[in-house]
């Protein structure tokens, strides 16, 4: 999201998206528009899923896998050499992205479990 | 209890029929004391050499501790106190995996003091829930593997009563998307094990995860099976002992009877039956009929193993 704010002359723009801000922050993360600001989303583990399946966030960006199932799960990002550990019921583990590109993860107990963090560039205010 | 298998009574059938209608007694001499034998359970302990019993015990999962069974210790206590309590004694015991929920150190160590008590050997393989400590598997190479003269992530054989055992390990170097998987390198040692085994010599192959597809939606299966299967082909009778599914699953495809034994923790759910493969919370009463260990009995002159699944209660 560009932000137009500090340029000169650009108040009727900073007003518009005054008004825009509040439904970008409403919409849900994942496919779709990045969501406004957050430094840290969230994938939630339960019923052998990770939700979202898909998750879009801006380089820099801490995810934390969070495990709801009453079954042991562990999140394995073939592509970076990332193993975490077993998580527990409500044990986390974070990451942070800082590399735009696409990975893919999945379970390493359950390894049907799949899911895919796409990372877009952050952009850079002006 | 009945062999409907072989299409009629046989001699335990007509034994049992005998011992209904009060015929039947059996006078054994054990010590130079004949004793008589009214029971078929005890009937059984005089069956022609060559035979013997195992028992399968499988997903004990010590560490669990959620709704679906909050005292799996407990239950697994009351399955060892029910093997102890057979007439017959088993020669020893086969566990198909997930031994711990955790691959703790302490969860190993209160499994092992109850599997123990029954006083008979055990043969492990690993499930998935073994294989989660720091290193990856080591804690239960170490602590099961080790003895076992295992190779790789666990996988060995031994021989008993004229039976080849192997035992493999499917849950280990997972790959995205897939189900259970042996890799090559065990694949290699399971042909070079079985090379030198005459084609009568029966063959038991344990392992966590079915070794046939029985729900892939559910990662209920081993992506690389149809190569170990391939390598028993030519064996005359072939048992396949697995776990993993918490359920009873039963299957004969040629010379090959494959067999899913119950947990010993907590059910799950049928395929498909349910969003997800997890623990299945039943009512208190229920969970003891669904939970249990089998006996495989191997009758000498019988290509088939008998298997006979035995729950904690009747349901």
């Amino acid at each position: 999201m560009n932000n137009y704010a500090k340029r000169r002359g650009g108040r009727h723009i900073v007003l518009a998206l005054g008004l825009l801000a509040p439904v970008l922050l409403l919409l849900p993360p994942g496919r779709g528009p990045v969501a406004a600001a957050p430094d840290v989303a969230e994938v939630r583990i339960d019923n052998f899923t990770f939700s979202p399946a898909e998750l879009t966030i801006k380089a820099g960006t801490k995810v934390v896998f969070r495990n709801s199932d009453d079954i042991p799960h562990s999140v394995v990002m073939a592509s970076v050499g990332v193993h975490s550990k077993a998580l527990d019921t409500d044990d986390t583990f974070s990451f942070e992205f800082n590399t735009p590109g696409t990975i893919d993860y999945f379970c390493g107990l359950h390894p049907h479990m799949k899911g895919k963090i796409i990372v877009v560039p952050q952009m850079n205010d002006h | 209890m009945f062999d409907n298998k072989n299409g009629g009574i046989d001699r335990r059938g007509m034994l049992e029929c005998m011992v209904w209608v009060g015929t039947g007694v059996l006078w054994t001499v054990q010590g130079g004391v004949p004793k008589s034998l009214g029971l078929l359970g005890e009937a059984k302990a005089q069956a022609a050499p060559g035979a013997f019993t195992f028992m399968q015990i499988s997903d004990s999962h010590i560490g669990f501790n959620k709704p679906a069974n909050p005292n799996v210790l407990g239950t697994l206590q009351e399955a060892i106190d029910r093997i102890k309590a057979m007439p017959t004694k088993p020669d020893f015991m086969i566990h198909t995996g997930d031994i711990s929920h955790l691959s703790r150190a302490n969860e190993f160590d209160d499994a092992d003091k109850v599997i123990g008590s029954a006083g008979l050997d055990v043969h492990y393989v690993p499930g998935e829930h073994d294989m989660i400590d720091e290193d990856n598997g080591k804690a239960y190479m170490d602590r099961y593997g080790r003895r076992a003269g295992a190779k790789g992530p666990g996988y060995y054989s031994f021989d008993a009563g004229g039976v080849h055992f192997v035992g493999l390990v499917n849950v280990a170097n997972l790959k995205a998307g897939g189900m259970g998987s042996l890799g090559e390198e065990q694949l290699a040692w399971l042909a070079d094990d079985l090379h030198t085994k005459s084609a009568s010599t029966p063959i038991v192959v344990f392992a966590h995860i079915p070794l046939w597809t029985v729900y892939p939606e559910w990662g209920w299966g081993t992506e690389d099976s149809a190569k170990a299967l391939d390598l028993l082909k030519g064996f005359g009778s072939v048992t396949v002992l697995n776990g993993h599914i918490h359920q009873l699953m039963q299957k004969v495809e040629g010379n090959v009877t494959f067999h899913t034994a119950m947990a010993t923790a907590f059910p799950q759910p049928q395929p498909g039956t349910a969003a997800s493969p997890g623990p299945m919370t039943v009512p208190a009463e229920r969970l003891r009929s669904l939970l249990g260990v089998s006996k495989v009995e191997v009758r000498r002159g019988q290509k088939q193993l008998a298997i006979i699944d035995q729950p904690l209660a009747e349901s």
